[in-house]
């Protein structure tokens, strides 16, 4: 039953063929079954209950909340150490919102701790496994939201997404990842990574499923000053599928196999894979073209990136001191309670990036490399607008190829291929509507494509999405390996 | 000998307004610890700051009266630090971009005017306040986000006289404004004094030593007179080396600063501009609300009371001294009282009763302007004499009762019967011959004995003016 969609589940519900409750219960029991094996969950939320069954598409259904999120009364602890044993007094604005809806949280799931770093390694109650292959990564951060979704334990999940934290994982465990405009959905109560970067998303094995939860969470909020009003956009009314006559753009110098030196046969295969899907997108009537941006701009992507980050980063994460919440660190002055809080809750991945982002906010280093980033952020965006005049959004491959392992020596290093593997990032940079479907197989394991629109173009990304997904067989798909 | 000092002030005040100035918890004055305190206030994960539009418009206010340039967009950074008393582990604040630069104010020392230059104001919020006991120490988060403005001065100031008279002239405008209460009892300033001193007639500017969270008019005061005089000290005896650039701190206890931390130990604050709040749009339109809106300050009342009202300069500066008292005189004014009567009343008799109590402000007593106001039509109307209101005026305090009350409870009113009046003259004036024959000869003053005597008959109700009038006529 779980692996249906939201619609399926929804008329199953009404028609009174299951119960809530049923749902639930049979939604919690998947959860354990996956735990061992994947390792998706921080929490598993046993006495979560059935909702009453509305006309509401969400009433009811069960859905899986990245633990970067607070919710009310349950442990939300980003997967940090020095959030262990913490437990918010009030729910983050889109966890409220879709409770209003009906739907029921079942399970938090592991991220990257405090969604920095994109490998699922990282959280403090270990490692995520890709449920298509256990050896495998599932990419982060909102790596126990994919894992879970991908297994088909509920029809969606909430992710969060600072650099690609939603559209990566999606890639890597065959689903869909969406990151809506930047303020769409609102941050409140999710916890501050990078403040400009952040932004809200789902994971879904649907592009309809998506649209039908961002529709739940979305909106205007008077506790984050950056939402703004979508009540006249309505996702999952607007998918129908009629993209004759749209244009998209793909960067050459990522996406054809020549600008590579060696490449290896993975990124072979999945660059004409990526091919096939350009045909695809043919077929229904998008024409597809490929573009030139300056290389300096695209080898400036990800130290920006990192830039940014790092400093927002060092910033927002101050507020961890283990003082009036998080475990209390030991000391006999507040300074000595704090450093020791710090130095044992967060990972050395973490530390290491806090160092950059002081480094860079320095007053002597302020100028050449924060300054400088926010201007290269400019250019990037600049470029992109203008590229967003003629067309209705990019095409891109997600990541070099399919998930890689978690025995890192055994993944292929290539200084060749580091822009395509963080070039999602460009839709953090511009807050644009972004989105990650299945596109195909390489050795047995799932890859996907991401199409990317302009600032508030919400509905046409997802209706182009939706149009391909359709021509291509990825919808719906479960990974069996973990059933 | 003698060294001129150079000043400058950094002055933070508490707003008043609604709401914090980034969340929606009270911004109020409570004893009970952590009573009004939203999550952000005390930097729950996921919690993020919302601009209060209220605080933006007071903050532009007070830059347009200091004649500041203001920006055109309103922007916020982050002043990075740990410290227990700082949740999040940053202070919003203006630091690129405050939302006033470049101003300047006039103010009056000894009758002199001296222009202080603004360097900037900016709005931020304030920290969290410790309270440290023998071996603990509590965080009371109420003060965490409450609004502040900070106004720092180029050193431009000479003395401590001329620092206190301007943090007066400001902190009138603030009262006068209702951006702050500037309540020093509930710790809503703080200035941070900058002194340094350098020879008389020389460019060159001395070491500039900074005393930091100095917490009332009186401390701030103390503080430069007591820099001023180390520093002399040191120069005079030659070790003006000793004179270092550093942060001291004032001690009440001891009427000394004492060393806090040396310019080696500055901290970098490592601002940048807060991502969360959009930048918020000044408008022309906003602007021009904000102007038509400023009230009317203490000097330009003052300026009406001498040019319109026909006050001595010296009454019209007791009465704009402090918003409350000025208030009090245009209540008495709007509600009918000439303007002189009711400045003579409120600078004796209602701030003498004023002044008793240190803690008593002029909104505490019993007497309100309406009360004041009938009182004073009473004896402009003649229904009671001067002498008469002035004992009205003690009972109305003692009775607490209104002057309308006082004078039916002890039958004060004044004999309007001319008739009356009449006769008791004429009672007088037949039962005094030998004084009607004394005046007649030039003792004028029989004639106050002679309306003293009806005064007398009429057991102090008859209007003495009135029979002084009638005993003339009479005479002559």
């Amino acid at each position: 039953m779980l692996e249906k969609g939201i619609k399926e589940l929804h008329d199953e519900l009404k028609s009174k063929k299951i119960t809530s409750d049923e749902l639930v219960k049979e939604s919690i029991k998947a959860c354990h079954d996956i735990q061992e094996k994947t390792n998706s969950f921080v929490t598993i939320i046993d006495d979560a209950t059935g909702t009453e069954v509305t006309d509401e598409l969400l009433s009811g259904i069960p859905y899986g909340i990245k633990d970067i999120f607070s919710t009310k009364d349950i442990l939300s602890t980003g997967s940090s150490n020095t959030l262990n044993n913490y437990v918010p007094f009030f729910d983050a604005t889109c966890v409220a919102n879709l409770k209003k809806h009906g739907a029921v949280g079942v399970a938090k799931t592991v991220l990257d701790e405090l969604g920095m770093g994109g490998t699922g390694t990282t959280g403090h109650t270990g490692i995520v496994h890709n449920p298509w292959d256990l050896e495998r990564q599932t990419a982060g951060s909102s790596a126990g939201s994919a894992a879970s979704v991908a297994a088909g334990v509920y029809p969606y999940a909430l992710g969060s997404d600072t650099g690609d934290s939603v559209r990566k994982p999606a890639g890597y465990c065959g689903i869909v990842g969406y990151k809506p405009t930047y303020g769409m959905i609102s941050r409140y109560g999710m916890f501050q990574f990078a403040s400009s970067l952040d932004t809200v998303g789902v994971l879904s094995r649907s592009v309809e499923d998506a649209a039908i939860a961002v529709d739940g969470m979305k909106g205007l909020d008077k506790h984050d000053m950056t939402t703004w009003d979508s009540s006249n956009i309505h996702l999952y009314e607007s998918l129908n599928k009629d993209v004759k006559g749209k244009k998209l753009f793909y960067i050459k110098e990522i996406c054809d196999i020549e600008n590579y030196k060696n490449p290896s046969e993975e990124l072979k295969e999945h660059l004409n894979n990526f091919k096939d899907t350009i045909k695809k997108c043919e077929s229904i009537g998008i024409s597809v073209e490929g573009v030139s941006i300056d290389r300096n701009l695209l080898n400036a992507l990800y130290p920006t990136y990192m830039v940014i980050y790092g400093a927002e980063a060092s910033s927002n994460m101050a507020n961890l001191t283990g003082i009036s919440f998080g475990p209390r660190g030991e000391g006999s002055t507040p300074d000595e309670m704090i450093k020791d809080h710090r130095t044992k809750g967060f990972s050395p991945l973490i530390k290491r990036r806090f160092v950059i982002g002081s480094f860079v906010l320095q007053r002597e280093n302020q100028e050449k490399f924060f300054l400088n980033a926010k201007r290269v952020r400019r250019l990037i965006v600049n470029k992109m607008n203008s590229l967003f005049e003629n067309y209705d959004g990019m095409l891109c491959p997600v990541g070099t190829g399919p998930a890689k392992y978690l025995d890192d020596s055994k993944n292929n290093h290539d200084k060749d291929t580091v822009v395509l593997e963080e070039i999602l990032q460009i839709g953090n940079f511009g807050g644009y509507p972004s989105i990650t479907i299945p596109n195909g197989f390489i050795n047995n394991l799932p890859v996907g494509v991401n199409i990317t629109g302009k600032v508030k173009d919400d509905v046409n990304v997802l209706n182009i999405a939706y149009a391909l997904e359709d021509v291509m067989d990825y919808k719906n798909q479960i990974a069996r390996e973990v059933k | 000998m003698a060294y001129k000092a150079v000043i400058g002030l950094e002055f933070h005040c508490e707003m008043k307004s609604h709401t914090k100035v980034f969340s929606g918890a009270i911004n109020g004055f409570s004893k009970k610890p952590n009573q009004l305190v939203s999550p952000l206030d005390m930097g729950f994960p996921g919690t993020l700051p919302v601009l209060n539009k209220e605080c933006v418009k007071k903050a532009i206010e007070m830059a347009m009266i200091l004649n500041c340039k203001i920006p055109e967009y309103m922007e916020f950074d982050r002043k990075n630090y740990f410290y227990p008393d700082l949740p999040k582990g940053y202070q919003l604040t203006q630091f690129f971009n405050p939302v006033g630069t470049n101003g300047k104010v006039t103010i009056e020392i000894n009758g002199e005017e001296k222009e202080v230059l603004i360097h900037d104001i900016h709005l931020e919020e304030d920290s969290a306040s410790l309270d440290h006991l023998y071996d603990t120490s509590n965080i009371d988060y109420n003060r965490s986000g409450v609004p502040l403005l900070e106004l720092v001065t180029e050193p431009c100031l000479n003395s401590a006289d001329e620092a206190i008279e301007f943090l007066e002239h400001i902190k009138r405008i603030y009262e006068y404004t209702d951006i702050s209460e500037c309540d020093t009892k509930k710790g809503q300033i703080r200035a941070d004094v900058n002194v340094s001193i350098m020879d008389e007639g020389s460019k060159e500017l001395g070491t500039k030593v900074e005393v930091k969270n100095v917490n009332s008019f009186d401390s701030i005061r103390k503080t430069i007179n007591y820099e001023i005089e180390r520093q002399s000290k040191l120069k005079e005896s030659g070790h003006y080396d000793e004179v270092v650039q550093e942060t001291r701190r004032w001690d009440d206890d001891s009427g000394t600063t004492i060393h806090m931390r040396s310019k080696a130990d500055a901290i970098d604050y490592k601002y940048f501009t807060e991502p969360n709040i959009p930048r918020y749009k000044i408008t022309k339109e906003l602007l021009d609300e904000i102007k038509k809106n400023i009230p009317m300050l203490a000097h330009e009342r003052k300026e009406k009371y001498i040019n319109e009202y026909n006050l001595s300069l010296y009454d019209a500066s007791v009465l704009v001294k402090n918003k409350d008292v000025s208030d009090y005189f245009e209540e008495c004014v709007k509600l009918g009282s000439d303007p002189k009567s009711a400045c003579n009343w409120i600078t004796t008799k209602v701030l003498a009763e004023v002044n008793k109590n240190e803690d008593t402000s002029i909104k505490d007593i019993f007497i309100t302007p309406t009360m004041l106001a009938e009182l004073i039509k009473l004896i402009d109307d003649k229904k009671i004499t001067n002498n008469q209101g002035k004992e009205v005026f003690s009972k109305m305090l003692e009775e607490e009762i209104t002057p309308l009350e006082i004078v039916k409870k002890y039958g004060m009113e004044v004999i309007e019967d001319t008739n009356l009046i009449n006769s008791l003259v004429e009672e007088v004036l037949n039962e005094n011959p030998k004084a009607i024959e004394d005046y007649k000869n030039g003792r004028t003053n029989m004639l106050d004995y002679l309306v003293g005597q009806v005064m007398k008959k009429s057991r102090g109700k008859a209007n003495p003016v009135e029979a002084k009038e009638k005993l003339l006529e009479k005479i002559k």
